[in-house]
């Protein structure tokens, strides 16, 4: 006979947590296939089915109960988000084996849901990125500036067979993202203000993708409404990468670009309601997601300005990843009655 | 109406609240049981009291199977410092004392005193005091008869709350009326309806502390009880009593002291300091009142109110005696419905599920709740934790429950400690909050006794091995001191062996005489003094060889070495070697300890004189005995 109180329980089950963040991603997919064409939807299946077996195939190869563990929707919500960072009109089998490397080595070789140190889905992307690098940038034009539209059935077909239309350039349909086009524009002595003037570029950030990510922000502070995340995390990531991105523009606007574009770019916003917000494999403490935040907007920045790749995310929150015990171990609060 | 009250009674508490980190506010569940008054029960056909009611010693029976007892008499007296009295609640015959179960998570029985009452229901005189008037100190003293303990739950002692002696230095008093665990209503009636003597109780700890302030912290979902208690404060006009009631916001656990005193105060009570180092005491508004029962009527703690609330027909409030056997007030509160499965005793946070129906009401027991599955459903099975921090967020004490958690179930006790394990107050607001349902709290109870095990265990082992030590250096001084002893002896033999040399040829002769004079010397004794004194050295002589014999025998029995050698250093064997390679070259070390004319100069005279020192004792003891025997006659 022992105590087992508390015998009442308020809680969301994990399923539930992560279904929660599902429904956040649904504006942005909306978006996302308004503004690129229905691609990723196909993208988004493929993972999902991908990363339901494997989870099933690890789950059984370690012994472990198969259902309570299937609908936890962590594997899911592993195969969204890393669908959603790489090119929609990739070959089906790069989301596969990105999904594959996610599920099966980033998260069951370590243990399994909340053993996994490290953003299984960065993992994966990090993965596909250092393989695949030509692919990994073949991002679509928005459809409003591609020169043909491809509809979804080309799409389709693209994914699965590599073929195109008759008469369709793959370079007619792919355009390089606004990260990598100011990256490679600012080498060739062109300044900020000449090259935003590119027709990819927006208001904010790139044409298209600034509504994605608009959409991202709006899933974002439903989960934040919902109590599921807490406003550190997101906070810390754009105040970082806006002030230093700020303190670099105002210093040189010629050769930095504005705080505005760095925010709406890329993965900024998925990543700091989406991608940082994983629980298992950043920090617990307050102030600790304050610092793990700034981090990686600090890192995503510098890989974008100084690094080889258009983009930093990924790595960014995998290095910060790796510092979770040493920020934890030195950010824990006070607590109560005791003065440090 | 409701809602007026509320507001009302919110603005008239305009103070500040200074809010904890974290809390929960599960569904309050309190409605239910405050619908009905206070109710009063019938006798039961037995009470049954367990000794162990309170936090501290076991009292000690003062009571004998088959003897009348009146109601309020003591029947055990509290032993030691920290305990508690044990009142008959009713009039009777005690039937038996020995163990049942009682309510106790452990489920363990216990001794127990069962008191048939004779119905009568006959107080003994009762001896109300003058509290104004009384010295503080013979207060104090005589609460340790009142059996009064916190009936919040906690059953400490009350007499060693208010052991002040007029010098608490307690300048503030707070009166925990918090009720914040589901359920539970009892303090919330007790207040609606007893106010007045709520207050009057009040005012005997305030004074019995001498405690400048008086604070009454309500939670806001009991505005019937804030209004009551606010009208009680204003009416019963108190010289040198300031008191005001703070209606606090309701988030469990306020009810916890030291969250309250934070809610009210804004003070943070340090973790190794107790709230009185402070200037701070809390006490729970029932137990005031029965500290005005005791002083005003000389009633001592026999009952309580319990909340008898859950899955039964009519969940209300009871003032219950201690020892009314649970299906007692079940049966009072219309019976429990068909799917009840358990009880728990206190709230469904903190309370834990009673071991048996058949266990007697209690000190501690404020609220029994009948469980069903579909009131208390069974959680799901735990998931690994997924490091939300939905805890974290939850923790009043601003714990990390989830690095606690990593730390219990690794066995890491050391960086359990670290992360200060033994702050967490095991409110339960981290298992309430868990999407992984993972029983937290059971892990934090088993890291805490497993520590308390190991230093309790380390404890045993230190003293120990303080005691170990001791003996290996006791040991080692003996040995040397038998070493010593055992030189001198050899020098002794050495001088002796030389002389041996020199009187070798008259050695047979000597020893004839000798013998001779061992057989006559208890004729000769008495003729003159230098018989007595030859006789004496012959006879310690003889026994002198005698043991010597004994003891040689027993060595070679043995065939060892003589034990006190055994463990000497390697310098005393060495010695010792070389002792013996000298009486070995004398030939005679064989001889030397039974030879009597080797040790007849030195021992003899000791011997004789040592048996004239004992004579001499002898006849003082005699002298001494005869006249203390005297001495008591007179």
């Amino acid at each position: 006979m022992m105590n087992r109180s508390p015998y009442i329980s308020d809680a969301p089950s994990v399923g539930a947590i992560m279904l929660k963040v599902l429904l956040a991603l649904v504006p942005g997919i909306i978006a996302y296939v308004w503004m690129f064409g229905g691609g990723i939807l196909v993208t988004l299946l493929l993972a999902t089915v991908t990363a339901l077996l494997a989870e099933a195939v690890m789950l059984k190869i370690r012994n472990r109960p198969i259902q309570p563990f299937l609908t936890d929707y962590s594997a899911v919500t592993t195969a969204w988000l890393l669908a959603l960072a790489i090119p929609p009109l990739s070959p089906w089998w790069l989301i596969v084996v990105g999904t594959l490397f996610a599920i099966v080595i980033a998260k069951h070789l370590y243990g399994g849901l909340g053993y996994n140190p490290f953003n299984p889905a960065m993992i994966g992307y990090a993965v596909l990125l250092i393989s695949f690098p030509a692919l990994m940038t073949k991002w679509p034009a928005a459809l409003q500036l591609a020169q043909t539209k491809l509809g979804f059935i080309d799409q389709l077909q693209f994914i699965f067979s590599g073929a195109l239309p008759p008469q369709i350039m793959l370079d007619a349909v792919t355009s390089a993202t606004p990260l990598d086009y100011l990256k490679t524009q600012l080498t060739l002595n062109h300044d900020v203000a000449g090259i935003s003037q590119a027709p990819i570029f927006g208001t904010l950030g790139g044409k298209g993708g600034e509504y994605v990510a608009g959409a991202y922000l709006l899933g974002g502070l439903y989960l934040w409404q919902q109590k599921i995340i807490t406003w550190h995390l997101p906070t810390a990531f754009l105040a970082a990468l806006a002030v230093i991105s700020g303190v670099f523009w105002l210093a040189d606007s010629a050769h930095y670009a504005s705080p505005a574009f760095h925010l709406f770019s890329g993965a900024s916003i998925l990543c700091a309601f989406f991608i940082i917000t994983d629980p298992v494999s950043g920090p617990t403490t307050p102030k600790g997601k304050l610092w793990f935040a700034a981090g990686v907007a600090v890192i995503t920045y510098l890989i974008r300005v100084y690094g080889g790749y258009p983009d930093g995310v990924a790595f960014a929150v995998i290095f910060m990843n790796i510092c979770v015990p040493l920020i934890d171990a030195h950010t824990q609060p006070r607590v109560f009655g005791h003065s440090k | 109406m409701n809602a007026l009250v509320n507001l009302t009674s919110l603005l008239k508490s305009a103070k500040e609240i200074f809010p904890f980190h974290g809390g929960v506010h599960p569904p309050e569940n309190k409605a239910q049981s405050t619908q009905l008054p206070i109710g009063q029960l019938s006798l039961p056909e037995k009470l049954v009291l367990p000794l162990r009611q309170h936090v501290g010693n076991i009292p000690k029976v003062k009571v004998s199977i088959g003897e009348h007892v009146l109601k309020g008499q003591l029947i055990a007296e509290a032993e030691g410092a920290v305990s508690a009295a044990i009142h008959a609640p009713t009039s009777g015959t005690i039937f038996s004392i020995a163990d049942a179960t009682i309510p106790h998570p452990s489920g363990l029985p216990d001794r127990c005193i069962t008191l048939i009452p004779d119905g009568k229901d006959t107080w003994i005189d009762k001896k109300p005091q003058n509290w104004r008037t009384g010295d503080r100190k013979n207060l104090v003293a005589s609460l340790r008869l009142s059996g009064i303990v916190g009936l919040g739950g906690a059953t400490f002692p009350t007499h060693i709350k208010l052991r002040a002696d007029g010098k608490s230095g307690v300048h503030t008093l707070i009166i925990n009326a918090a009720e914040c665990e589901p359920y539970i209503t009892c303090d919330d009636r007790l207040m609606r309806e007893r106010a007045d003597e709520i207050v009057q109780g009040i005012a005997i700890a305030q004074f019995m502390l001498g405690a400048e302030r008086v604070i009454i912290g309500i939670e806001d979902n009991k505005p019937e009880a804030a209004k009551a208690m606010e009208a009680a404060v204003n009416k019963v006009a108190i010289a040198n009593t300031k008191m005001e009631v703070v209606v606090v916001p309701t988030l469990y656990p306020s009810g916890d002291a030291r969250r309250l005193v934070h809610l009210v105060l804004g003070t943070e009570i340090p973790h190794d300091k107790r709230s009185t180092e402070v200037g701070l005491q809390v006490f729970n508004v029932a137990t005031v009142l029965a500290l005005y029962r005791y002083f005003e009527f000389g009633e001592p703690s026999i009952s309580r109110i319990v909340s008898m609330t859950g899955n039964v027909q009519q969940p209300q409030n009871f003032e219950v005696l201690f020892g009314t056997p649970l299906p007692h007030l079940v049966t009072a509160a219309g019976g429990a419905k068909a799917d009840t499965s358990h009880y728990i005793m206190g709230g469904p946070m903190m309370g834990f599920a009673l071991p048996d129906e058949n266990v007697p009401i209690t000190k501690a027991a404020n609220c029994i709740i009948a469980a069903s599955p579909n009131l208390f459903a069974p959680p799901p099975p735990a998931m690994p934790c997924i490091r939300c921090a939905r805890c974290a967020d939850a923790c009043p004490v601003n714990l990390q429950p989830q690095e606690l958690y990593w730390f219990a179930k690794a066995d890491n006790f050391e960086k359990a400690n670290d992360y200060k394990l033994f702050d967490c107050i095991e409110c339960g607001a981290c298992s309430y909050v868990c999407p992984s349902n993972i029983p937290l709290v059971q892990y934090y109870r088993y890291a805490k006794s497993e520590i308390i095990a190991a230093d309790k265990a380390k404890e045993a082992a230190d003293l120990a091995r303080e005691r170990n030590d001791f003996r290996l250096a006791r040991i080692e001084r003996e040995k040397l001191e038998r070493a010593q002893k055992h030189a001198e002896r050899a020098e002794a033999g050495k001088a002796a062996a030389a002389k041996l040399a020199a009187e070798k040829a008259a050695n047979g002769a000597i020893k004839d005489a000798l013998e001779t004079n061992i057989h006559a010397a208890p004729g000769d004794a008495k003729d003159n003094e230098a018989d007595v004194q030859k006789a004496a050295k012959q006879a310690a002589i003889a026994a002198a060889i005698e043991r010597a014999k004994a003891a040689k025998a027993a060595a070679v029995a043995s065939g060892d070495a003589p034990k006190n050698v055994v463990n000497a250093d390697a310098s005393v064997k060495k010695e010792i070697a070389e002792i013996d390679a000298r009486r070995d070259a004398v030939g005679l070390s064989e001889k030397l300890a039974v030879d009597p004319v080797a040790v007849e100069d030195k021992q003899a005279k000791i011997a004789a004189a040592i048996a004239k020192a004992k004579a001499a004792k002898a006849a003082a003891d005699a002298v001494k005995l005869i006249e203390n025997a005297s001495e008591n006659k007179e």
